[in-house]
């Protein structure tokens, strides 16, 4: 291995501390109850949630709810988070049998709207949008400039499943791209397809911009024309379970990742506003 | 000595009877949801039949590469003595507390394209492993083979060394005294490490899905399937594929105990 590439790690490792801490400082002040329209609450200072909140989550906002929940926590001592991050749908058929949730974020609509119309959970607000792009193997061995490189026979692409969000977007990309793929594995989740191709298992895969920023310079990133186009955006809508055990974290919860202190948090990460 | 009809003791029971529900209460479950006018819809899927094949396909070769290597590990274990011998005991069982997508991590980095001894298969024989058939097959193999080491080894070291030793006295060669007195004497448990081996790798998913990826056709087998179904809100399919996999294991189970496994 030459010495560059370690010591450019290294600089992205220090980078990604220093952000982190930074990210932290900003959230000294963040999701306080201060300002929000609080209900009631055993404490005389005002109204501050107590107990544990449960939140459900996509796997692609682990990142972004796990410094959150730290933030949460800080500013209103005695409340617990606990998170449960994976599938959308896996999640989704949890809080159908019953799962003791007191927020659930998809990484889609399609995922919540049964919820919602099965009464299970409250009218969700959309918390942020994401975006597509390619990520290839660290210095790009493979020459990959766009989606029709994807085409060439003899590359090794992987892609999300088509049960899963990112799939159905990564089909909608490459559809629209007009370009007919061969995909060595459709995987489960976007976080499998990011970590085959930092294993360079694969040459090239498609996810989201906040997953390929997650992994930091493990992998390259090339842009997808059109990414930005609303059709091919990721939208993750959040919404307080009915059944929920929390009903003062819940909302604290909420008024945490839709005020300006969450959508900071977000936009460091890569998401686009809702 | 004629053995007396005595009740078992009441604690026995009570316990016992609690174990088989936690065992069966969930098969009761998937049971009792199972959409059964949509499962004969689903079965006649191809993509179902296609993952059933490759599921059979995929576990009988594990079963096959632990029984061609793991009979003969359990046999040096269990015969021999070596500086390291516990050591080597223990690794052998790693993979049974490993977690499973831990497991097709270290296959990835040991069989990847950049592995260990992936990059040489690649850059010699032009082998890789992941995305393909024979590596969902090694990974199940990984998971599974412990199962029949640690059955085989107990077998082996329980054996009474004084029949092989008077075959040996007769006249018999090393490999004889082992395909006329070992093996025989031995069968049943290697039959039975077998079987384990084989039910678990039936139902092996997180190093698949991990070192082999999804790939319908490839490496998409039934456990695979069902989680793909979960994932995209199918849940109906999931139980029914559930189902298919749970008959063909009981199937085959019931089958084997009366033929060979008399205890098992």
């Amino acid at each position: 291995m030459t010495p560059r590439p370690e010591v450019h790690r290294r600089g992205a490792a220090i980078g990604a501390l220093v952000a982190a801490a930074a990210a932290l400082l900003v959230l000294a002040a963040a999701c306080s109850q201060e300002g929000s329209p609080a209900v009631s609450g055993p404490s005389p200072s005002g109204s501050r949630p107590g107990g544990t909140v449960s939140v459900f989550a996509a796997a692609s906002l682990t990142e972004v709810f796990t410094t959150l929940a730290s933030a949460f926590e800080a500013r209103n001592p005695g409340t617990k988070v606990t998170t449960s991050f994976g599938g959308s749908s896996s999640l989704a058929e949890q809080i159908r049998q019953g799962a003791p949730a007191d927020v659930f974020a998809s990484a889609d609509e399609v995922t919540m709207a049964p919820l919602v119309s099965a009464g299970l959970v409250e009218a969700p607000t959309v918390v942020a949008r994401n975006r597509l792009t390619l990520v290839v193997e660290r210095g790009d061995p493979k020459g990959i400039r766009s989606l029709a490189d994807l085409g060439r026979p003899g590359t090794v692409l992987v892609l999300c499943s088509a049960a899963v969000p990112c799939g159905r977007l990564g089909a909608a990309a490459l559809q629209r791209a007009g370009v007919t793929v061969t995909p060595a594995s459709l995987e489960d989740n976007v976080k499998s397809v990011v970590n085959k191709v930092a294993l360079g298992e694969a040459d090239a895969g498609i996810v989201y911009v906040t997953d390929a920023a997650a992994a930091g310079g493990k992998v390259d990133r090339v842009a997808i024309d059109g990414a930005d186009d609303a059709a091919l955006a990721a939208v993750y809508p959040m919404a307080i379970v009915k059944d929920h055990r929390n009903d003062d974290g819940a909302k604290a919860w909420m008024t945490c990742v839709t005020g300006p202190d969450g959508r900071r948090v977000l936009r460091a990460a890569g998401f686009l506003a809702p | 000595m004629t053995p007396r009809r005595r009740r078992p003791p009441v604690v026995a029971l009570v316990l016992g009877a609690a174990g088989l529900a936690l065992l069966v209460l969930p098969l009761a479950g998937l049971v009792g949801r199972a959409p059964w006018g949509a499962a004969l819809d689903a079965l006649r899927e191809p993509a179902v039949a296609t993952a059933l094949r490759l599921s059979l396909e995929c576990s009988l070769s594990a079963t096959a590469i632990a029984v061609v290597l793991g009979v003969p590990l359990a046999w040096v274990l269990a015969r021999t003595t070596f500086p390291g011998r516990r050591l080597v005991r223990a690794v052998v069982l790693v993979p049974l507390v490993l977690p499973p997508v831990v497991g097709g991590v270290a296959l990835l980095l040991a069989f990847g394209r950049r592995g260990l001894v992936g990059q040489h298969l690649d850059a010699w024989f032009g082998i890789r492993l992941p995305f393909t058939t024979a590596g969902a097959a090694l990974a199940e193999a990984f998971v599974a083979m412990p199962f029949l080491v640690v059955t085989a080894e107990a077998a082996f070291r329980n054996l009474d060394r004084r029949f092989e030793d008077a075959a040996r006295t007769l006249g018999a060669g090393r490999w004889r005294v082992f395909r006329t007195v070992v093996l025989p004497l031995t069968r049943p448990s290697l039959v039975a490490g077998a079987v384990l081996a084989w039910a678990r790798a039936l139902g092996e998913f997180g190093a698949t899905i991990t070192f082999a990826g999804n790939t319908p056709g490839r490496t998409t087998t039934i456990p695979l399937e069902v989680y793909l179904l979960l994932e995209s809100g199918r849940v109906d399919g999931a139980i029914v594929l559930s189902l298919v996999l749970l008959v063909v294991s009981v199937g085959v189970l019931v089958a084997l105990r009366d033929r060979w496994l008399g205890g098992l």
